[in-house]
């Protein structure tokens, strides 16, 4: 088994702000392990700009913003990092066992952050009735689709939820071709900025329906059409309003959930409700020496942020190991 | 005569609501910006609005299918549909670095489409 002092889990924004921040106090053996093959995370497939106002004082896109950190834990050589290295378990005592290039091992930890993000809510999570067609989709998952792959999910969509990650894709799907007939908000006001109703919705005169749900998905193999409805402060349907909208995919946003499996397996608190680590101080979680940042702590607004509270999750790390003196 | 126009400032999150008087297209007075981008934006929003278009180009040969590219300035808001169509047909064949020019004064807008991610 491997001995390593100081294991961060994730090479997205939070896991790199994480491993800097650690080194920098004074950590000499920083192992950074991500599951896919560069770092950067969910910034890769975040195309658009908006990201770094805080940090940088610039408007970055979202792999610009990850470039200024992998460039910096590249240039450090104390921090090793390990790409296609998926982790599949974590047992008490802080050991895991890792999947790398066809090799599993054991590594044993002396301080532990998690730094595992969040991932989205589902189709099933919000209970949309209807048929079980294809052509339904998250919205990141989409995102990821056509930025990443580059392939496009379908040509006339229905966007449910207009949390930013669903503006920005509608907006994303139009410049792209396709037709994007509504988004679809149960609220009486959008979720996401109000910059990107004008940015991504008024600028490509795409409906926003407010106080409206979607109510069934009809389709045999793929979606054919939406029905909406208004609905009143419970959420009701509001007789009389019901409408149908023909499209071949449906896009759900609506909202990110905290991805703290690997924690749960260790024994880790874990609120049932939000899956956020039940902790008593930012970054902290119920096992002494090991901390989740990041989404996976909790789902933040702006990168900006995660980056600020994974730096401090650094400092904290090697706090606690000059505490116990790399010892348990 | 003149009009008064609302808009909200895209600048940055805080979204502020922005007040322009409006006389013969050209913008004579704003309101309710926190910031000198806010002013700026509101007037360049009457007079031409303006827009970063974020995009990707199709990669070949290189170590992803898709590079992620953005014009290194802001285009006319009308010309993103017209930019997007040029960029479709591009490919980017070389490594780049972020920063580096993949399609060059792109419909001679004297903007440039450059890469936002290293590829190699």
């Amino acid at each position: 088994m491997d001995e390593r002092e100081l294991v961060i889990i994730g090479g997205g924004p939070a896991g790199m702000a994480a491993a800097l921040s650690a080194r920098e106090h004074g950590v000499r053996d920083v192992l950074l392990l991500e599951r896919d093959r560069h770092l950067g995370g969910i910034l890769n497939q975040c195309v658009h700009a908006g990201f770094g106002l805080v940090q940088f004082k610039e408007a970055l896109t979202g792999p610009e913003y990850a470039s200024r950190f992998i460039q910096s834990v590249r240039g450090t050589p104390d921090i090793e990092v390990r790409l296609g290295c998926f982790v599949a378990d974590l047992k008490p005592g802080k050991v895991f066992t890792c999947l790398s290039h066809g090799n599993v091992s054991t590594i044993r930890a002396r301080a532990l952050i998690m730094a595992t993000g969040c991932r989205e809510r589902t189709r099933e999570m919000i209970q949309i009735p209807g048929t079980r067609p294809a052509g339904v989709f998250s919205a990141g998952l989409a995102q990821k689709m056509i930025n990443i792959e580059g392939l496009m999910p379908g040509r006339e969509f229905v966007v449910i939820g207009s949390g930013d990650i669903g503006l920005i894709m509608a907006r994303r799907l139009s410049l792209e071709g396709a037709h994007v007939k509504a988004v679809v908000e149960i609220q009486p006001h959008p979720v996401g900025l109000k910059r990107n109703v004008v940015q991504c919705l008024d600028d490509f005169a795409i409906p926003l329906y407010l106080s409206h749900r979607v109510l069934f998905i009809h389709g045999k193999d793929r979606v054919e059409a939406v029905d909406v409805a208004q609905v009143d402060e419970s959420g009701s349907e509001i007789a009389d309003t019901r409408f149908s909208l023909a499209c071949d995919t449906v896009l759900v946003s609506v909202g990110l959930i905290p991805e703290n499996e690997l924690i749960e397996m260790a024994g880790v608190e874990v609120d049932r409700h939000t899956n956020e680590p039940v902790s008593s101080d930012l970054n902290y979680t119920s096992v002494h020496g090991l901390f989740v940042c990041g989404n996976a702590y909790r789902v933040y607004d702006i990168v900006d942020s995660v980056t600020r509270d994974s730096f401090l999750a650094g400092l904290q790390a090697a706090d606690y190991l000059a505490e116990c003196g790399g010892t348990e | 005569m003149s009009r008064t126009v609302g808009l909200t400032c895209i600048e940055c999150p805080t979204g502020c609501a922005l007040t322009v008087v409006v006389e013969e297209g050209k913008a004579l007075s704003v309101e309710g910006f926190g910031c000198r981008r806010g002013r700026d934006y509101a007037i360049a929003e009457i007079e031409c609005p303006v827009r970063i278009l974020t995009t990707t180009v199709v990669a070949e040969g290189l170590s992803v299918r898709m590079v992620p590219v953005r014009t290194s300035g802001p285009i006319p808001r009308e010309r993103l549909m017209d930019a997007m169509a040029e960029i479709r047909q591009a490919r980017a064949q070389k490594q780049v670095r972020v920063g580096d020019v993949v399609i060059a004064d792109i419909l001679g807008l004297g903007v440039d489409i450059i890469a936002t991610r290293e590829v190699l």
